[in-house]
C-alpha cells in the first residue's frame, strides 16, 4: 500500500457493530465502514453502483454486503458487484491500529456505476 | 557431585533466574551443545523442581499426579552439576558488579545471566479481588488451593472463558463443584475460535453441567473474610466459595525493570535473545520480541534453542518470531486453532461441518496458502495444517480435498460416498433416532426400499431433523447402485445450505437449536455467517420457536426492520404512526402536523392501509421524530415489518346505514391483539361492516365480513402483484370467536409458512382443506395455537420507536461515526 498515505483516525472498531456498518461523512461524500463477523474492517463509498442505494444499510455477510434497495451483492474488499451484476462502489484504504480505525482518504477512489442520481 | 568439574580451567558462570519451562529448556539445549562451558546456578521461586506447567490442568482434573508432570527431578540437576536453589526468589540484579541476590540473602556472581521469569496472572482490579478464596491459575500452589476448595464442594466462579479458564472450570466440575464461567465476550475462547466452534464448545460445556454466562462483566467480588459472591455490572450476583481469575497474563518484568533493562510489555530482546545488556539474555513469557509477547510453549522452545546456541558461543542462531497454535486440554473436547482464522481481504474460507459427529473445521486460505485454521471435534489434522501454514505450502494441488484432512490430501479423489462406504456397520448415521449404518443397509436390502421416504418410514433415519439426509442418500446409492435414481430435490434455502426451509425449521425444534451459529453448525452451513437470504429467515424461525428466550439478531434483519422505518429510493426513510383500526384524533393529527413542520418532512400521504405516511425523513432525525410522535401517544405502525401492519376497517354499525356490526371497534380489538407480532411476511387484516365490503376485506391475509348473524372469516387474500381473493374459512357468531380464530390462524401461519411466503401462496401450497382441518375441525388445536400466539405476543408488544427514541437501543444506528475533511 502507498507509503505516502496520510491516515485519519475516525473512531474505534468497537464503534462499528459486528456484521454492521457506520458512516463517515467526508468531503468526498459518505464513506461506509463495515465490520465483518471476523472483525475485519472495510471502507466503501456509501453508494450502490446500481442506483445509489446506501450500502451502509445492507446486511453484511462474510466479506460482502447486500444493498438494501434491490439486493445487489457488493464485495467489501474491492467494492465490485458480485455475480452477474457489474459495477463498483469505490473503496477507500482503511486500516486498524490498536483498535483505532484509520482512513486513507486522500487515496480514495470513487466508484463507477450506473447510478444517475447525481 | 558434578561430573564436569575441571579445576584447572575456571569456567564462566551462568545464572538462570526462573526454574520454569523456558529457562530449563534452554539449559537442556545448552548441555547438549556445550556441556562443560558453564558453572550453572538456577534460582526458582517455587519450591519444586522443574515441572510441565501446561499439565497443571490434568493435575487439577485428577488425570495426572504432580510426580507425573515433573520434567527434571533434582537428580537431573545434580547429574549435570547444576546448583538448584528452589523456594528462593531473586530480588536484585546488580549489573555493575554482575551479581544476583535472592530473598534468602544469597548473592551469586555471574558472567552471563538468563532471565526466564515467566508471567503472572492478570487480576482484574475490582473491589474484593484480593479476598481469600480468589486465585489465579498459574502454579502448583494455585492448583492446591483449588483442590482444597473442591474437596469442600460448593460453588466456583471462573472469570474468563479462555483456554485457562475453561480448563480450570472443567477440572473443578470434575472435582464435584458447581461451576459457572463468566466471559466478557459473546464467544468462548474468541481469540482462538470463531463463533461456530465457540458455540459447539459452549454446548459441550453446558452438557457437562457447567454454566456459561457470556457478555458478563465483573463489577465486584463480594465477601467479608473470604469470597462469598461475584457481582456483575448488570447487578446479577452469583454466590461463590471459590473464584478463579483467568483473564490473561502479564509478562513478569519486575526484576528486569528494576535492573534497568529495556522493557516494553516484556523484557525486550533482539533476535539473539539478548537484552539491552549484552551479558544478559532472556527467554520465555517474560520476553518481548519484535513487539510480540507469547503465552504458549512452542515459541518459548524456539527461543530456548536460540539462546542456548548463543550461550554455547555460536553467532548465527536467530529467533525471528513464531506463529502459534493451541489446543484445549479438556478430555473429550478436541479443539485446535492456529494462525489467523479471522479471514478478510482476499481470503477464502473453506468450511466443513459434520453435525452428526460434532465436527467443525475451517481453513482460511489466501493466495493458495493456509493462513489459519480452526478445528473442533476432530483435530487430528491440526498438525498437518499447521505445518503447511508455517511452511507456506502451496495448497492449490490439494485444495479440493484439503478440508477432509491429510488422509485425503494429495490424492485428489476424495468423495463423500467413499467416506460413508468406509464406515463400520455400527456407525451411527441418524443421531436423533439412534439408527446406525447396518440397520439402514439391512432395511434397504431386506425390505426392498428405494427412496428416502421409505427409509424414513421403515427406520426413522433422517425422519427428525434431517441433518443426516445426505448420508442416508449415499447409503441408498451404495446399496442400490444404479438402481437408485436419487431424490427429486426440494429447493434449498439458499446457497449456504442444501436444506430446505422446512427441514431447517424441523431441525430447530428437534435439535433444540437456539442461535444462528448453532443452526449453521449443526446443519452444516457452507459459509461462516450465512447470507442475506438465510440469516433473516433463521432469525425469524428462532424468534418464532423460542418466544421470550431467543435474542433477536438485528444484524440479520433487513434495514427497515432494523431501524423501524421504510427505506426509500433516495436513502431517506418514511415513518407511519399506528392508528388503531384506522381511527385518529385531532390531537394526533396536530402532533403529526407539528412533526412535519419541525423536521421539514416533504411529503405526507395516506396509505392503502388507511394510515398516514411521512416521507423523506433523514435517518439521523428518526429518533427525534419518534420521540415527538411518542409524546403524543402514538407508537410505530410497523409499516416496514414482516409482521402485522394494519387492520383496515369501514365505519360499520356506528355510522353506516348498512352496518350490521361494529366493524371499527372489532378492527381496533384485532389490531390491539396482533400488533407487534413477527410473521414470515407482512400481514394485513381488514374488517367490513356488511357484505358491501368497503374495507376490501376479501383480499387481505385475513378479512372479516360482518353479517347479520355474525362474522365470516376469509383467509389467504392478497392485493399484491398476483391478486388473490380470499377463501371463506368459517362463519362464527361472536367477536370472541373472531379473536380466537385470528390468533390461531396467525400462529399456524407463523409456525408453518416459509420465510417470505405470504399467506396467499402458503394457503395454495398447503390447501384450504388443511387449514380448515387445523383450525375449524380441531377446536382443541385451535385453542392451543391461539394460546401460543398470545404467549409469544406477551414478549413482542413493545414499541420499537420508544426504545430507540430514548437512546437505549441501537444508538449507533442513527449517528454518523465521524465527520472529516
Ligand atoms: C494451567 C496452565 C495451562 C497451560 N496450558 C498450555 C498449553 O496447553 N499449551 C501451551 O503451549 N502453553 C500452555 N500454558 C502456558 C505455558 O505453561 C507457558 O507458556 C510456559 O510455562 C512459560 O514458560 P516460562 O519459562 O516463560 O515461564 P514459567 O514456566 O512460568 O516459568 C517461570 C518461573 O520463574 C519463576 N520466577 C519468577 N520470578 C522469579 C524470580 N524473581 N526468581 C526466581 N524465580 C522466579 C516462577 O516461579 C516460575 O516457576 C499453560 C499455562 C498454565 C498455567
Ligand atoms: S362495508 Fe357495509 S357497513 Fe362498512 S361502510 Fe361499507 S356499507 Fe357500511
Ligand atoms: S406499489 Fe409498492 S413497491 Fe411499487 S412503487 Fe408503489 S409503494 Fe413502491
Ligand atoms: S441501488 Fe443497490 S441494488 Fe439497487
Amino acid at each position: 500500500m502507498d507509503q505516502s498515505i496520510s491516515w485519519i483516525t475516525v473512531g474505534s472498531v468497537e464503534d462499528i457493530p459486528r456484521q454492521g456498518s457506520r458512516v463517515v461523512r467526508t468531503a468526498y461524500g459518505d464513506i461506509a465502514l463495515f465490520r465483518t463477523v471476523a472483525d475485519e474492517v472495510y471502507a466503501l463509498e456509501d453508494r450502490c453502483p446500481h442506483a445509489g442505494g446506501p450500502l451502509s444499510q445492507g446486511i453484511v455477510h462474510g466479506a460482502r454486503v447486500t444493498c438494501p434497495l434491490h439486493s445487489w451483492v457488493i464485495d467489501l474488499a474491492s467494492g465490485e458487484a458480485v455475480g452477474p451484476d457489474e459495477g463498483c462502489a469505490g473503496h477507500c484504504p482503511v486500516r486498524v491500529v490498536d483498535g483505532a480505525v484509520q482512513l486513507g482518504l486522500a487515496a480514495f477512489r470513487p466508484g463507477r456505476g450506473g447510478c444517475g442520481h447525481g | 557431585m558434578s561430573t564436569h568439574t575441571n579445576p584447572s580451567t575456571p569456567r564462566e558462570r551462568l545464572v538462570v533466574v526462573g526454574n520454569g519451562m523456558a529457562g530449563i529448556r534452554t539449559l537442556e539445549e545448552l548441555l547438549a551443545k556445550a556441556p562443560d562451558r558453564y558453572d550453572i546456578t538456577v534460582f526458582g521461586a517455587e519450591p519444586h523442581p522443574n515441572y510441565n506447567r501446561i499439565m497443571l490442568s490434568p493435575v487439577l482434573a485428577g488425570e495426572k499426579t504432580f510426580e507425573q508432570i515433573v520434567l527434571n527431578g533434582r537428580d537431573w540437576y545434580e547429574a549435570n552439576g547444576i546448583k538448584l536453589l528452589t523456594g528462593d526468589r531473586v530480588e536484585v540484579i546488580d549489573r555493575a558488579n554482575r551479581t544476583v541476590t535472592a530473598m534468602s540473602g544469597l548473592t551469586v556472581p555471574y558472567d552471563r545471566l538468563l532471565i526466564a521469569t515467566g508471567s503472572t496472572p492478570f487480576i482484574i482490579p475490582v473491589p474484593g479481588a484480593t479476598l481469600p478464596g480468589v486465585v489465579g491459575f498459574r502454579d502448583l500452589a494455585d492448583v492446591d488451593t483449588m483442590l482444597e476448595a473442591a474437596a469442600r464442594g460448593g460453588r466456583a466462579v471462573v472469570i474468563g472463558g479462555g483456554l485457562l479458564g475453561l480448563e480450570a472450570a472443567n477440572g473443578l466440575k470434575v472435582k464435584g463443584m458447581d461451576v459457572t464461567v463468566l466471559h466478557l465476550m459473546d464467544t468462548l475462547m474468541e481469540r482462538q475460535l470463531d463463533r461456530s466452534a465457540g458455540a459447539l464448545l459452549r454446548h459441550e460445556l453446558e452438557r457437562r453441567g457447567i454454566t456459561v454466562l457470556t457478555g458478563a462483566d465483573t463489577a465486584e467480588i463480594v465477601g467479608n473474610e473470604r469470597v462469598s459472591a461475584v457481582r456483575l455490572k448488570n447487578g446479577q450476583e452469583l454466590p461463590a466459595d471459590l473464584v478463579v481469575m483467568a483473564v490473561g497474563i502479564r509478562p513478569n518484568t519486575t526484576l528486569g525493570k528494576a535492573a534497568g533493562l529495556a522493557c516494553g510489555r516484556g523484557i525486550q530482546v533482539d533476535d539473539a535473545m539478548t537484552t539491552s545488556d549484552p551479558a544478559i539474555l532472556s527467554v520465555g513469557e517474560c520476553v518481548e520480541h519484535r513487539g510480540q509477547t507469547y503465552g504458549l510453549v512452542a515459541p518459548l522452545f524456539e527461543m530456548a534453542k536460540v539462546a542456548a546456541a548463543r550461550l554455547a558461543g555460536g553467532t548465527e542462531a536467530a529467533y525471528t518470531g513464531s506463529v502459534t497454535s493451541t489446543k484445549l486440554k479438556v478430555t473429550g473436547v478436541d479443539v485446535f486453532s492456529a494462525g489467523d482464522f479471522t479471514g478478510g481481504k482476499d481470503c477464502e474460507d473453506i468450511v466443513f461441518r459434520d453435525a452428526a459427529r460434532g465436527v467443525y473445521k475451517r481453513v482460511v486460505v489466501k493466495e493458495n496458502r493456509i493462513l489459519g485454521a480452526v478445528l473442533y471435534g476432530d483435530t487430528k489434522d491440526g498438525g498437518w495444517y499447521f505445518q503447511m501454514l508455517k511452511d507456506g505450502t502451496e495448497v492449490a494441488p490439494v485444495r479440493d480435498t484439503l478440508i477432509f484432512g491429510q488422509s485425503f490430501g494429495g490424492e485428489g479423489t476424495a468423495n463423500p460416498k467413499a467416506a460413508v462406504a468406509a464406515l463400520p456397520d455400527s456407525a451411527e448415521i441418524c443421531g436423533c433416532n439412534g439408527v446406525c449404518k447396518g440397520t439402514i443397509v439391512t432395511a434397504i436390502t431386506e425390505k426392498g426400499l428405494s427412496s428416502l421416504d421409505e427409509v424414513r418410514a421403515h427406520t426413522k433415519a433422517s425422519a427428525s431433523c434431517g441433518s443426516c439426509t445426505g448420508q442416508v442418500e449415499q447409503l441408498l446409492a451404495l446399496t442400490l447402485g444404479d438402481g437408485y435414481a436419487g431424490e427429486a430435490k426440494a429447493k434449498p434455502m439458499c446457497k449456504c445450505t442444501d436444506r430446505t426451509h422446512d427441514e431447517v425449521r424441523r431441525a430447530i425444534t428437534a435439535l433444540n437449536l437456539k442461535s444462528i451459529p448453532d443452526v449453521m453448525q449443526r446443519l452444516e452451513w457452507r459459509t461462516p455467517d450465512g447470507c442475506h437470504h438465510c440469516r433473516p429467515a433463521l432469525n425469524y424461525y428462532l424468534l418464532c420457536e423460542w418466544p421470550g428466550e431467543y435474542k433477536d439478531d438485528s444484524r440479520s434483519r433487513y434495514i427497515n426492520e432494523r431501524v423501524h422505518a421504510n427505506i426509500q429510493k433516495d436513502g431517506t426513510y418514511s415513518v407511519v404512526p399506528r392508528m388503531w383500526g384506522g381511527l385518529t384524533s385531532a390531537k394526533e393529527l396536530r402532533a403529526i402536523a407539528d412533526v412535519v413542520d419541525k423536521f421539514a418532512i416533504p411529503t405526507v400521504k395516506v396509505t392503502g392501509g388507511q394510515r398516514i405516511d411521512l416521507f423523506g425523513v433523514k435517518k439521523e432525525d428518526l429518533p427525534a421524530v419518534w420521540a415527538d410522535l411518542n409524546a403524543a401517544g402514538m407508537v410505530s405502525g410497523h409499516a416496514y415489518a414482516k409482521g402485522l401492519r394494519t387492520v383496515k376497517t369501514c365505519v360499520g354499525s356506528e355510522w353506516c346505514r348498512f352496518g350490521t356490526q361494529d366493524s371499527t371497534g372489532l378492527g381496533v380489538k384485532l389490531e390491539r391483539m396482533t400488533w407487534g407480532t413477527w410473521t414470515p411476511h407482512k400481514v394485513k387484516l381488514a374488517v367490513s361492516g356488511c357484505p358491501r365490503n368497503c374495507a376490501e376485506a376479501t383480499i387481505k391475509d385475513l378479512g372479516v365480513v360482518c353479517v347479520d348473524s355474525g362474522y365470516e372469516l376469509h383467509v389467504g387474500g392478497n392485493g399484491g402483484m398476483h391478486v388473490r381473493a380470499c377463501d371463506l374459512l368459517v362463519k362464527v357468531e361472536t367477536e370472541a370467536e373472531v379473536l380466537e380464530y385470528t390468533g390461531a390462524y396467525m400462529q399456524l401461519y407463523r409456525e408453518e409458512a416459509r420465510y417470505l411466503e405470504r399467506t396467499a401462496p402458503w394457503l395454495e401450497r398447503v390447501g384450504l382443506e388443511y387449514v380448515k382441518r387445523r383450525l375449524v375441525d380441531d377446536a382443541e388445536g385451535r385453542a392451543a395455537l391461539n394460546a401460543r400466539f398470545l404467549f409469544s405476543q406477551s414478549f413482542s408488544q413493545d414499541d420499537p420507536w420508544a426504545e430507540r427514541a430514548s437512546g437505549s437501543v441501537d444508538r449507533h444506528e442513527f449517528a454518523p461515526l465521524a465527520q472529516v475533511g
